[in-house]
């Protein structure tokens, strides 16, 4: 998709429709995983939408990014289908794997998203790869490769960002910190205190936005993008946010209090704080804002009706699915 | 023309080639470049294809497998070289849970052409850390091919089919064999490659005893096939050439008329690839050819030792190839 600027009337539309697409979207799901409809667990991302949406909001057409398997809302936000990835999860035959992949797993590369990953820091030297492969064809893209703030103490963030750095690739190294490695939080994880301090090791700036602030998040990217894309290398953003829901559906919240998140919640909003700035600013009426939330509302409500239809997976073609 | 040449020369000639004919490829890896590789395989191929695409990479296993995950999903065919397969397994999850698996997982949105060259094998010195013979671990992936030349031919020819596949590929390279010596004849184009990943090949045929055997142990069956030829046995020795996908029909053709079976390998045996050989003949009728109980000579099971002697007790060579045989025709 093309950028969107946070800061014109046009682009606000779209980056708010966006997150609360991303949100109800995982609302959704959650209210089918409670009716006992989807098969394992999932991921959600709620309250952290400015991070997905300010990313790929601020990349160019052709740009790519990897996920991880907390990967919904960056899926949505570079352009993926709503229905195809419910029909996914769905298990049907017509969703993004053909039920063979679930929530952790959907990719998307013909719109430029290489995947979601279910291990962690997993997707980093890939996205190295794909950044390789940009800059030896000249194609002028860039790679976002979205990673959280547990993947920052595995070894392969740092042979990734190592090799990026030496080799000044075309990639954006976006650590979504919701704070907490599951249930360890990065104070007791990670030695030096922060991601983006990291960055200086590897030869590239490390920048640090207000992850739950979409066009914070936006601009540092941006700038992030145009250096990779102007040849000078890589860029390490650290995205600040916080998760509101448990890590995973067997998540009993011991590691933090209901305080935390209740403070989290009321007061750093991402939805709610970027409908405040931008009617403040003019760049949206109140009835802009009413008119993004129903199109987002009605567009998972469509999505969810219409991936229900969709056959089934089958497992009559498995055998000859795992080699192209 | 044929020509004589060396197993690593074999080698590089395949590289020249798929470098030359196919500008999406590149290779990636530990001191290729300038130092030629630690076994002098990609030597001057910087000189002539330059540093964009003869890539010398810092020491970073796991970043050398995922980049070529990447640049491959991504169009480009890599071709990345680890020192020594020991060292892949510090890039296990690359391959095993990245490259293996997304073809599949992503319903088939993407394919994963890449090739990971590597040594491996015993019988140089070099101890417990860069001696294994580790095709079994990924053999046991649904997703990975497992390929293991043991001809100067094959060295050349399974490596242009690897870089033709769509699929993630391993190919174990043997230490010993790169300076061995035979005839190549260096294909013109790519695709003009004969050989087919899954397709073993019966590279002497007889009538009294089936052989089957990669890699290394393919040439030191041939040597007691022919010492057991002087005593009168007629040995047939198939090479597997890979192991994933495992041609097992040309197994069970062979001791359909042998009824004799003698698999082996330099790993060790327990939970190995002659144990799958052997499962894949009592599961079919060439069971019931069987006139002894099917053997394997295989690596002791345990690290590879240092001292020469020691080092060649754990390897299996050829006298205890011509041993085992014996023992069979007696049954």
């Amino acid at each position: 998709m093309p950028r969107r600027d946070p800061t014109t009337p046009t682009g606000a539309r779209s980056v708010l429709e966006s997150m609360w697409t991303i949100r109800r979207f995982e609302e959704g799901l959650e209210e089918l995983f409670t009716r006992g409809l989807l098969h394992g667990t999932m991921h959600l991302s709620i309250g952290q939408e400015a991070v997905a949406e300010g990313t790929c909001a601020a990349l160019e057409d052709g740009d790519l990014i990897t996920s991880t398997h907390r990967g919904h809302g960056h899926t949505l936000a570079h352009g993926a289908d709503p229905m195809l990835m419910m029909a996914e999860l769905l298990m049907k035959d017509t969703g993004y794997c053909r039920g063979r992949g679930g929530s952790m797993h959907i990719a998307d590369v013909a719109r430029g998203n290489l995947g979601a990953n279910g291990i962690v820091a997993g997707s980093m030297t890939i996205a190295a790869g794909a950044a390789l492969t940009q800059k030896l064809t000249g194609s002028g893209a860039v790679v976002v490769c979205f990673f959280g703030d547990g993947a920052a103490n595995e070894g392969s963030f740092h042979e990734a960002l190592n090799l990026s750095g030496v080799w000044d690739l075309p990639v954006v190294w976006l650590c979504e910190n919701n704070q907490y490695g599951m249930s360890m939080s990065q104070d007791q994880s990670t030695a030096g205190g922060s991601v983006s301090g990291r960055a200086s090791a590897y030869g590239m700036p490390g920048l640090v936005a207000d992850g739950n602030d979409v066009t914070d998040v936006w601009s540092k990217v941006a700038e992030a993008a145009d250096r990779a894309r102007s040849g000078a290398g890589p860029t390490l953003v650290e995205a600040i946010t916080y998760r509101y829901r448990g890590h995973s559906k067997s998540d009993r919240n011991l590691y933090r209090t209901a305080d935390e998140i209740e403070d989290w919640r009321n007061l750093r909003d991402p939805l709610a704080r970027f409908e405040g700035q931008a009617v403040e600013a003019g760049l949206l009426q109140p009835s802009d804002v009413d008119a993004a939330r129903e199109a987002a509302k009605a567009a998972i409500r469509d999505a969810i009706a219409e991936a229900y239809r969709q056959p089934d997976a089958t497992a009559h073609d498995l055998e000859e699915a795992a080699y192209a | 023309m044929p020509e004589t040449s060396t197993y690593a020369k074999a080698v590089a000639a395949a590289l020249r080639l798929l470098l030359e004919k196919d500008e999406r490829v590149f290779l990636a890896g530990e001191d290729i470049g300038v130092y030629g590789g630690a076994f002098g395989v990609t030597d001057g191929l910087l000189g002539e294809f330059g540093a964009d695409r003869i890539r010398d990479t810092p020491i970073s296993e796991d970043a050398i497998a995922g980049l070529a995950v990447g640049a491959s999903i991504t169009g480009l065919r890599p071709v990345v070289e680890m020192q020594f397969s020991d060292f892949i397994v510090n890039a296990m999850d690359a391959i095993v849970n990245q490259a293996a698996k997304l073809h599949f997982m992503y319903g088939g949105n993407v394919e994963v052409p890449m090739v990971i060259r590597a040594p491996g094998g015993g019988g140089t010195g070099a101890a417990a850390q860069h001696s294994q013979s580790l095709e079994a671990w990924f053999a046991h992936v649904p997703g990975l091919k497992v390929v293991l030349p043991a001809t100067v031919q094959d060295a050349h020819d399974l490596l242009l089919a690897a870089v033709l596949d769509p699929n993630p590929v391993i190919v174990l390279e043997h230490k010993l064999l790169y300076k061995s010596e035979g005839e190549l004849e260096v294909r013109s184009r790519i695709e003009d490659t004969p050989a087919r990943l899954g397709e073993a090949k019966v590279l002497r045929p007889g009538t009294d005893l089936t052989m089957v055997g990669y890699s290394m142990m393919t040439i030191r069956s041939l040597e007691a096939a022919e010492v057991l030829a002087e005593e009168g046995i007629s040995a047939e020795v198939i090479d597997l050439r890979s192991v994933r996908p495992l041609d097992i029909s040309t197994v069970r053709n062979s001791v359909r008329k042998t009824g004799r079976l003698l698999v082996t390998h330099e790993a060790p045996g327990p939970v190995g690839v002659a144990a799958e050989v052997l499962a894949g003949v009592v599961e079919s009728d060439a069971f019931d050819y069987l006139l002894a109980p099917a053997r394997r000579v295989c690596g002791l099971d345990v690290p590879m030792p240092y001292a020469r002697d020691l080092e060649r007790a754990v390897i299996p060579q050829s006298e205890q190839l011509v041993d085992a045989a014996r023992e069979l025709m007696k049954a």
